[in-house]
């Protein structure tokens, strides 16, 4: 998010090691050795292990081979879960986009006690444990035992409950819904960075609301939503317990997939190689999405 | 005949008035300045002109039609607004362009004229830089280049030089004028800065607390004050408490062993205002003793304490000599150089 929002050129200082510098990586030095010891080794040893071979009777065997990639790339039902993933992951990010910009616009434009009240709605979603949350819409839909469920079928506006439990709609609705608070809160962030006379100097000039919304407020907040798109979209593609209690055991997403890898089948390599392919994948379009907007909105918001 | 009328306009926010009573008539071509505080209501009044708040009563007309049926964005007014309110992600001459777009003007027109509007405010070859990479002076004529380009009406200009450093204010204030003065655009500025609104508009509205305190041109609220607090807003005065004696003979005006005829109509303590600069030292008058005198150039600043109080005079620095720090005065001036008005009163 700060990658996006904070593109300030980083200052360029020639590298003569002072004692300034020196006093820099002393004090850098419990948080480095926290990070390679508990980020970058574990992540390399993942890596290794993911070529590495398994066997039902022989377990792990310490051997370099692509057996595991090769397996993910060629048999479609891995294809699948990655596919249907990454579909998860965009939906969710269109609908927090969606709803979380005019969420945020009205929230900016809400005075003293209705915004705090407003904000810690829309945080909500934070404050609970993802399980209880997921629970929750089950508990309003799952089958014909679901509150909201049967309240429309007895109000008669559907015959049949509506199917959320184990469905692909399900999973894109409850991730959606916790994933709202980044969305609104990145857009919120730029928002109050808009100058409030703005909107005013556009009416001035003859511009209706639609005009001053579309081609005066969302340009300039461009950056926030596509921000929130992408802490959305990392954070959705890599969600584990909403899909796994939505999605149950028929709809695997490649978090589960990967869990089911290691805890279940016990076929460690293979659930390193999905783990990192998921990695690898969100990096990419993560790096990726970000260059792109900061090229875009390089001159502009400097 | 006026262009912009304002009835009886008031404005309350809860039990908070911010605008009382304001009525004033513009006329076409004028350069009028709200003057006061913060807080007085200058802004509020220029805002109900513009539509951005509704007037909790009286009437606002353009060209004799009711202007508060008129939606804000169909006015037709031009508006400089305090921090600029460009458009960052717009270049200037799309800035610029963007109310005649508004206009459904044809391309072809709209180059022509967001390219005749640049050049007016000294930005032609500007036209595609972004405003952030625009100093203040500059984002500040692309502001006003945007909008003079619509042609308004009236344009309303809500301090928009106060973001300016001292030196790059003055020359927009001339610059200002001379636009203004081309076009013949009827403008209203708001502003706090005394100099600003006396070197730029043909009336100044003096306004206090949300009231209006005086309307008239710069001289005449200068020279003529109609209260203390104009007299006190408007320029640096001196106030005297003084008395007039009608049991002497002749009757007579009097401040400590300062001395005057007394003026036809009034009598016993009143409160004498004299400028500065209208104050000489000579051999008669306020007795008094400089305590500091401060060198700027092409005058001198006297602080003096009198009979009757303290006193600034502003002498011109021409060559004589002047009193020193500590000296003994005689502070006089001429009875036409002062204003009188009854003790106590704040009018």
């Amino acid at each position: 998010m700060s990658a996006v929002i904070d593109t300030a050129p980083a200052t360029t200082s020639t590298a003569v090691p002072t004692s300034g510098t020196r006093a820099a990586w002393t004090l850098a030095l419990p948080a480095l050795m926290l990070f390679i010891g508990g980020v970058v080794i574990p992540l390399v040893m993942t890596i290794m292990l993911s070529f590495h071979d398994w066997g039902q009777y022989k377990g792990i065997e310490q051997v370099f081979i692509l057996k595991n990639w090769r397996e993910i790339a060629s048999d479609p039902y891995y294809v699948e879960m990655f596919w249907r993933t990454f579909r998860l992951a965009v939906l969710a990010t269109l609908i927090t986009a969606v709803f979380g910009v005019p969420e945020a616009y009205i929230l900016n434009r809400m005075s003293g006690p209705w915004k705090s009240f407003f904000l810690l709605v829309i945080l909500g979603p934070l404050l609970i444990s993802v399980v209880a949350r997921t629970l929750g819409w089950a508990l309003l839909f799952g089958g014909n035992n679901g509150l909201a469920n049967k309240l429309l079928m007895s109000l008669g506006l559907i015959t049949s409950p509506v199917r959320f439990m184990f469905t692909e709609t399900g999973m894109v609705v409850a991730l959606a819904h916790a994933m709202m608070p980044f969305m609104v809160l990145a857009v919120w962030t730029t928002l109050q960075r808009v100058d409030p006379q703005i909107e005013n100097a556009a009416v001035s000039l003859g511009a209706g609301s639609l005009t001053v919304i579309g081609r005066i407020i969302l340009p300039q907040i461009m950056p926030g939503v596509l921000s929130g798109a992408i802490i959305v979209f990392s954070l959705s593609a890599s969600a584990f317990a909403t899909p796994a209690i939505i999605g149950g055991r028929r709809l695997k997403v490649v978090a589960t997939l990967a869990y089911d890898e290691f805890l279940n089948t016990l076929n460690w390599p293979l659930g390193a190689a999905i783990a990192v392919l998921l990695l690898v994948a969100l990096v990419l379009i993560v790096v990726g999405s970000n260059a792109l907007i900061e090229r875009r909105y390089a001159e502009v918001f400097r | 005949m006026s262009i912009l009328e304002l009835d009886r306009v008031g404005k309350h926010f809860g039990p908070n008035v911010a605008v009382d009573e304001f009525s004033l008539a513009v006329g076409k071509g004028e350069f009028i300045s709200f003057l006061g505080p913060s807080g007085c209501g200058k802004t509020t009044t220029l805002q109900m002109i513009a539509g951005f708040l509704d007037p909790s009563h009286g009437a606002i007309r353009l060209e004799g039609r009711d202007l508060l049926a008129v939606h804000p964005a169909r006015r037709g007014l031009g508006i400089v607004f305090q921090s600029y309110a460009l458009f960052p992600h717009m270049t200037t001459a799309e800035n610029v362009s963007f109310g005649l777009e508004m206009r459904r003007v044809s391309r072809a027109e709209r180059e022509d004229r967001v390219r005749t509007a640049l050049a007016m405010v000294g930005l032609a070859g500007y036209e595609d830089r972004y405003p952030r990479r625009m100093s203040g002076g500059q984002q500040q004529r692309v502001a006003l280049a945007r909008a003079l380009v619509i042609r308004p009406s009236v344009l309303l200009l809500d301090e928009p030089l106060s973001n300016l450093d001292a030196r790059l204010r003055e020359d927009m204030q001339i610059e200002l004028r001379q636009i203004q003065r081309n076009l013949g655009t009827t403008t209203i500025l708001v502003t706090h800065d005394q100099i600003e609104a006396m070197s730029l508009s043909d009336r100044i509205v003096v306004m206090n607390k949300g009231r209006i305190e005086q309307i008239g041109t710069p001289q005449a609220t200068y020279e003529r004050p109609a209260s203390a607090f104009v007299a006190q807003f408007l320029g640096k005065t001196n106030e005297f408490g003084a008395n007039i004696d009608r049991t002497m003979s002749p009757a007579s005006l009097v401040a400590g062993s300062w001395r005057a005829p007394a003026p036809v109509g009034v009598s016993g303590p009143v409160t004498i205002s004299v400028r500065p600069e209208r104050i000489d030292f000579g051999g008669s008058g306020l007795a008094g003793r400089i305590v500091s005198r401060i060198f700027q150039g092409n005058h001198w600043l006297f602080q003096c304490e009198t009979e009757c109080g303290p006193a600034i005079v502003i002498r011109q620095n021409d060559g004589q000599s002047q009193p020193d720090e500590g000296e003994a005065v005689r502070l006089a001036w001429r009875i036409e150089d002062m204003s009188l008005r009854a003790a106590g009163g704040t009018r």
